[in-house]
């Protein structure tokens, strides 16, 4: 049986991105371990409390001679642009949580809106990477 | 660590996404990006491919298409729901982005056409109409 484990988003700084993710958005760190060996490479991970199974890597945009620093430039832009890859999550509340987040600071580009599927909202992490936070509806049938 | 010069325009693109409904316009884009008007503009367009006034404007049409397909609201309604003022200046970019006039474009979809289950964050960003030629781009005063 195949499972997901981690998926990753790019983050500018690892620093900012960690506090982002477990300060405001509550999530925890599952692993966090530096390596001098490997040019001083972070594995940052976090993931939501009760769903310890998932994490999200937070992974800082590696330079030469991994990437290329064209490359690395253009990631890091794509990144800032907004176009490097969305994080969805779920709720079982999404107005709470939208209260919940905004009290800690997080800036909506989208309050909860009712949609077809749900209550759906959406943010970004300070790196530019789009998130969503939707309360999902059950559907009959579905 | 520095941060990306485009990750604060992608503040004004977010703005322009956030509030559209409100009487937003080029000048507010340009603050939440932290830059003048001019080198906002110009940075913009650089980064994005749109002007910024085009952006903010195809994001209301598409709001605008969204709200004429899934609702039996008047095009009236539509067009201050979106934050735009005059019903005229609507219909006229309107009807030059998507071929035909607001009434007719509603008369095109069945009425209780079925929602698919796709994301509006996706809706929105394939559902926002291609740039055509405005006058405002020509003369050059609003880019």
């Amino acid at each position: 049986m195949i499972r997901i484990a981690n998926a990753q988003v790019w983050v500018h700084d690892q620093e900012e991105a960690l506090a982002f993710y477990t300060k405001k958005l509550g999530m925890e760190v599952r692993a966090d371990a530096s390596f001098a060996e490997l040019g001083d490479f972070r594995w940052l991970t976090v993931g939501p409390p009760g769903q310890p199974d998932v994490a999200i890597v937070l992974m800082t945009i590696p330079g030469p001679p991994l990437m290329d620093a064209e490359t690395a430039e253009q990631v890091r832009n794509l990144t800032a642009k907004g176009f490097a890859g969305t994080v969805f999550l779920t709720t079982d509340d999404c107005r709470a949580a939208y209260e919940e987040l905004t009290a800690r600071g997080v800036e909506f580009v989208e309050p909860p809106e009712e949609r077809p599927y749900g209550i759906d909202s959406g943010f970004r992490d300070p790196s530019g990477n789009s998130i969503r936070l939707t309360e999902v509806r059950e559907m009959a049938g579905l | 660590m520095v941060v990306p010069p485009a990750r604060h325009l992608l503040r004004a693109k977010d703005l322009a996404d956030a509030r559209y409904a409100e009487p937003l316009g080029v000048d507010d884009m340009a603050r939440a990006a932290g830059l003048s008007r001019a080198h906002f503009s110009r940075e913009f367009r650089r980064t994005f491919g749109d002007s910024p006034h085009a952006y903010l404007l195809t994001r209301r049409l598409e709001r605008a298409a969204a709200l004429l397909r899934n609702t039996d609201r008047s095009v009236a309604d539509i067009c201050c729901s979106v934050g735009l003022q005059s019903v005229g200046s609507f219909t006229t970019s309107f009807t030059r982005i998507y071929g035909v006039s607001p009434t007719a474009y509603r008369a095109t979809f069945p009425p209780a056409a079925s929602h698919a289950l796709v994301p509006t964050c996706v809706l929105r960003a394939y559902g926002r109409p291609q740039l055509r030629t405005f006058r405002e781009d020509k003369h050059g005063s609003h880019v």
